[in-house]
């Protein structure tokens, strides 16, 4: 499955990456050969094998819908770039 | 002192030889001294040391002691340290101060030991060489053209330069054993749930697992009984009962059945490696070990599948480093999405984007199934290799890396560095703990020898291992570096 450079462009507006043009063509070459790797998954059968999440097996435990965390908004606003009022600052997003 | 394993010293601090304070200050000296060559901490939290050196000997003065009271260990920079900068190896948290401690931080402060600093890492654990860190790549203490291996590389580093009697590691693909093996030191991945999570930077969350990197197995034995254990704020940690990990070390190996991986010991092994671990291998036969071949024929696709799976984690795990609630934020952004973009950008390193785009990519529409979906069946298969290989044998034992520390800058294309995690990768697809131990010097560069378990094995591996080490004194040599500035 090639790689274009369209596809390293989509993946990195998805993960919000800025890239430049250089960036994006060296990055095609980086991925490809990560990829081209990747690829000697496809030589295994894997029909009926069902896909493994979790080395364990395990379930997610449930625990009763109690609250049992404090406020600490101070606390973990303090290592915020930017913050007033107890709120996070981030450009304007409603004109 | 720093020729003591953490058993030897613990033993001192209970006979009153020295107490925490003076030993605590012997270590920040010689990281004072040593530490400029090697670059093994990120940050050194010396007066805070001191402090609970202090409280630690107040402590042991008034009968409140256990048996780790005023032990200094280092922390890898992944596992947050309240009030401690936590930088995860990257200029993205170079600012960031943990409000909170990780659980194994918490633990191991319950237990009284204390903490020197914060080791140095690739950013977010990804590398092999601890070459791909914000902070400059760590040196091998015992040739310091080599690389420490990584990503625990600073941890590894530090305790075989004898900085501190033991650090605490994470592994996600290798990342605890690779770089134990690289720089002479013993370090243990446990099972995958055993250590929690909590508070530990993720990077690939169904393979991250924390473990103790320090001189001897035994030492490893008195920290897995601090920080195993079932964690209720982490929902992956193991409800299950945890032993006393000191007490079977010293359990006879007749009768061990041992098995040599064909896969594990073909093209690409280094033939001073594979000696140094064929010998070990005797050395278990002389016990009344037997030995057989066993196969896990999907070895040679674990690279692949992991190379799907724990970018895919990645990708969604470090979404979270977005430029608002901390962490770097670029200047003057023009909006939200200029905000993220410049941000994450400027931030992340090279390889840490490389495996973000990678992970975006395959699990993106129209190439989630061909990649992700088949890359855990794939999971599947490797990890039924060996459950195959333990109804046979008691322990695998084979290479943990195919050769000795490379040398720094050696290799620059990511699929050459990948290859290195080919004996240890498996494991944590399979979920199963690993161990490697000093087992031999090839050109002045230690290899380790890896032993390999069922799920919850690790007394049963440090039982071996503590046996070997019993038998041969490889754990026990010193780099240079760390005579000269005793």
């Amino acid at each position: 499955m090639a790689l274009e450079e369209s596809h390293v462009r989509r993946a990195a507006h998805l993960a919000r990456l800025a890239v430049s043009d250089d960036q994006a063509r060296g990055f095609v070459d980086d991925l490809s050969r990560i990829l081209d790797m990747v690829d000697q998954l496809q030589s295994i059968d894997t029909e009926g094998v069902s896909p493994l999440a979790h080395p364990l097996d395990a379930t997610q435990r449930l625990r009763a819908d109690e609250v049992t965390e404090t406020n600490q908004r101070d606390t973990f606003q303090r290592c915020a770039p930017a913050v007033e009022n107890g709120l996070y600052l981030v450009p304007r997003v409603v004109e | 002192m720093h020729d003591k394993t953490l058993t030897q010293l613990a033993a001192s601090l209970k006979s009153g030889e020295f107490s925490s304070r003076e030993l605590t200050s012997h270590y920040l000296r010689k990281i004072e001294k040593a530490d400029g060559t090697l670059n093994s901490f990120i940050t050194v939290t010396g007066e805070q040391a001191l402090n609970q050196a202090e409280a630690a000997d107040k402590a042991r003065a008034a009968g409140d002691t256990g048996l780790l009271t005023g032990i200094p260990l280092a922390l890898k920079d992944i596992f947050c340290t309240r009030d401690v900068k936590t930088s995860c190896g990257s200029k993205m948290l170079d600012n960031f101060i943990a409000p909170y401690n990780a659980t194994v931080v918490e633990k191991l402060s319950a237990a009284g030991t204390i903490s020197l600093g914060k080791t140095n890492m690739d950013e977010f654990a990804m590398g092999s060489s601890n070459e791909n860190s914000h902070y400059g790549a760590v040196k091998n203490p015992w040739d310091l053209k080599a690389v420490p291996g990584g990503s625990s590389g600073g941890s590894a580093a530090a305790v075989a330069a004898g900085l501190a009697p033991a650090a605490m590691g994470t592994d996600t693909g290798g990342s605890i054993r690779q770089p134990a093996a690289f720089c002479g030191i013993t370090g243990l991945k446990p099972t995958y749930g055993r250590v929690s999570r909590y508070g530990m930077i993720a990077y690939a969350s169904s393979l991250d697992q924390a473990g103790p990197m320090a001189r001897s197995a035994e030492d490893c034995a008195h920290l897995m009984n601090v920080i195993a254990g079932h964690d209720v704020r982490d929902s992956t940690s193991v409800a299950r009962g945890v032993p006393d990990y000191t007490e079977s070390l010293n359990a006879p190996l007749s009768g061990l059945k041992i098995g040599l991986p064909k896969e594990y010991f073909g093209d690409g092994l280094a033939p001073e490696v594979e000696k140094s671990v064929r010998d070990a291998v005797k050395v278990y036969e002389s016990m009344g070990a037997t030995v057989r071949e066993v196969s896990l024929p999907h070895t040679h696709y674990a690279i692949p599948a992991y190379y799907v799976i724990a970018p895919a984690e990645a990708s969604s795990n470090l979404s979270r480093f977005d430029g608002v609630r901390f962490g770097h934020r670029c200047q003057d952004p023009v909006d939200l999405m200029d905000l993220y973009k410049r941000s994450r950008a400027e931030g992340f390193g090279e390889e840490v984007k490389r495996r973000i785009l990678i992970g975006t990519h395959t699990l993106s529409e129209g190439f989630f199934d061909a990649y992700y979906t088949k890359a855990q069946k794939v999971r599947r298969l490797i990890r039924q290799d060996f459950l195959d290989a333990f109804e046979e044998v008691d322990v695998l034992m084979g290479p943990a890396a195919p050769t000795p520390a490379f040398d720094l800058g050696a290799k620059k294309d990511p699929v050459s560095m990948y290859l290195q995690d080919i004996y240890t990768i498996a494991v944590n697809l399979a979920g199963i703990p690993g161990i490697s131990v000093p087992a031999g010097l090839a050109g002045g560069r230690p290899i380790g020898l890896q032993i390999l378990g069922t799920h919850f094995a690790e007394a049963q591996l440090l039982n071996v291992a503590h046996q070997y080490q019993q038998a041969t004194d490889w754990h026990l040599q010193l780099p240079a570096i760390a005579e000269e500035n005793a």
